[in-house]
């Protein structure tokens, strides 16, 4: 059976979905959710009880819709974030309006219990809900916190039958899964190496799995198309934030990633065979998202000369006025890009008096109206500070306050979450 | 001879909440020994400084060439938290770059860097 990436995060272009049904495959699979995302939906959530799943769902829903009834490749997305219900009756809603008569929509979610004031629980399901939707027939399943990986390991072990206790296949599914549960990233995309030549963003594709039923698989891409599948973009994928290689823990298998083995056996055609599993968790992983308070920011660009030393005096002096008033702010961070923003203490480099340098302030405060009132204070450098600052007044715009939220893991026996399927014809 | 771990190293990072995930890949079995031998976790927490400021653990993944190192407390609260631009540590693997290693001089003069560049 063949799978495709139609997504691998909220943001990347819709347009994207036109390649990955483009491939000649039996499932699109879309991942838009990851923790800011889900923290995000869960904002938007709490403004409006009818929100929080992917706000482009529609957009993307009219361009799939189309490749799902006209060629029956099947669709699956976790797009309903915290809200797959909503999501689901969009969905619904979008097949009939477009006269796709007979397509069956399938829902896949399950109901936690919200801790009070909390802006969201979510836990992250295994792969079975949505092969029990496929099982009934669903051309499309829509659900939300479902596992990255165990999105794309369902078609697997519903198109080849296998059992939940084959750990080693479920293992080699979930590999499978990982790789391609974040688009490009493992053809090309991210790619640490020669990066210039492989990416043209004029022809972007989208990667592709084969999966035999014994779990080897190749993964792919369409020719023609950026990017490169090689052992070394593969190998790049596999152990993305998968923290223990030989036991990575998701909601149906324990899988160890340091068995598999990569073999290039042809142009962008990477074999990926070997992985395997132990039993998985006793225990399913939960996220609890709560109110953490707010962050503000200003990035303030110096030009030559001394650029670097304007930066620092201004930041310097922007949180001494803000002592001076008393402002409670929890936490500052300084950041002075052309010398050491990103990298910090790792600089090696002597950079000389830089042409330019953007000096960024952020702050983190209990309440919105005191991360406000600093970033008011910004506005004392444009005519009284040192001489050759830009980007002060859009910044002011392109910056709202952003509100904080912080992540707490639970755990819950499997039994103790209740997995509802509902799979609708249009 | 003395190079930087871009000249000869592949990369990647990640996160999950105040975790940053970063591996580094060799092209060939004596640099991977290289980089077992001296890209520790304490040289690599002692690297990132203030950045980290956690503990910094290593993985040896020997069936892709690769070492991992899942650093805590490392992103300033997390993604979700954080007060850094890089609130992900995306751009922290390419910061591990940076750091020198010993190599034998036709290792370091047949890689990456050296071949090409943009």
């Amino acid at each position: 059976m063949r799978l495709a990436s139609g997504q691998g995060a909220l943001g990347e272009s819709p347009d994207l979905l036109v390649p990955a049904f483009g491939a000649a495959v039996d499932y699109v699979v879309c991942d838009s959710l990851a923790e800011s995302t889900t923290s995000t939906l869960a904002i938007d959530r709490r403004r409006d009880e009818a929100l929080g799943y992917a706000p482009d769902l529609a957009a993307r829903l009219s361009i799939a819709l189309p490749f799902v009834a006209e060629q029956g490749t099947r669709l699956i997305t976790n797009a309903g974030g915290v809200n797959p219900v909503a999501a689901h009756q969009l969905a619904v809603a979008a097949a009939r309006d477009a006269g796709f008569r007979g397509l069956r929509i399938g829902l896949v979610c399950a109901e936690t219990e919200r801790p009070p004031d909390a802006l969201g629980c979510e836990v992250y399901l295994g792969a079975e809900g949505v092969v029990r939707a496929l099982a009934d027939g669903a051309d499309v399943v829509i659900t939300g916190r479902v596992a990255d990986a165990a999105l794309f390991l369902a078609p697997i072990v519903f198109e080849h039958g296998w059992s939940w206790t084959d750990w080693d296949r479920l293992a080699a599914g979930v590999v499978v899964g990982h790789l391609l549960e974040c688009s490009n990233q493992v053809a090309g995309g991210n790619y640490s190496g020669d990066w210039w030549n492989t990416v043209d963003l004029t022809r972007v594709g989208m990667p592709v799995a084969e999966v035999a039923a014994d779990g080897s698989a190749v993964i792919t891409k369409s020719a023609g198309t950026s990017g490169r599948v090689s052992f070394d973009t593969v190998r790049e994928q596999l152990l993305y934030e998968v923290h223990d290689p030989s036991a990575y823990v998701t909601p149906d298998v324990v899988a160890a990633f340091d068995a598999v083995v990569l073999e290039q056996i042809g142009a962008d055609r990477v074999r990926v065979t070997g992985a395997r599993g132990a039993p998985r968790p006793a225990t399913l992983k939960g996220l609890v998202f709560e109110h953490g308070g707010w962050a503000g920011e200003c990035a303030l660009t110096y030009a030559w000369p001394d650029a670097a030393a304007k930066g620092r005096h201004v930041l310097r002096n922007l949180r001494a006025v803000a002592a001076e008033r008393k402002l409670p702010v929890l936490e500052w961070y300084e950041e002075l890009f052309g010398v050491d923003g990103f990298g910090g203490p790792t600089v090696d480099v002597a950079v000389g008096d830089p042409p330019e340098v953007t000096a960024r302030l952020a702050w983190r405060t209990a309440d919105a109206e005191t991360a406000q009132s600093v970033l008011q204070l910004v506005g004392l450098v444009a005519l009284s500070g040192p001489p050759g600052l830009q980007g002060i007044g859009r910044s002011r715009k392109g910056h709202p306050l952003s509100e904080l939220v912080t992540l707490t893991p639970f755990f819950l026996d499997h039994d103790a979450v209740e997995v509802h399927v509902h799979v609708e014809e249009v | 001879m003395r190079c930087q771990l871009r000249n000869v190293c592949g990369v990647r990072s990640g996160d999950k909440g105040d975790v940053s995930d970063i591996s580094l890949f060799a092209d060939d079995r004596a640099t991977y020994d290289a980089l077992v031998t001296q890209v520790t976790a304490d040289e690599v927490a002692a690297h990132f400084g203030a950045l980290v400021r956690g503990r910094v653990e290593r993985y040896l993944v020997p069936n892709v060439l690769a070492l991992k190192f899942v650093m805590h407390d490392a992103l300033g609260g997390g993604v979700t938290m954080s007060l850094r631009s890089d609130t992900q540590g995306k751009t922290l693997g390419l910061s591990l770059l940076r750091m020198w290693i010993d190599l034998p001089d036709d290792i370091i003069l047949s890689r990456r860097s050296f071949d090409a560049s943009p």
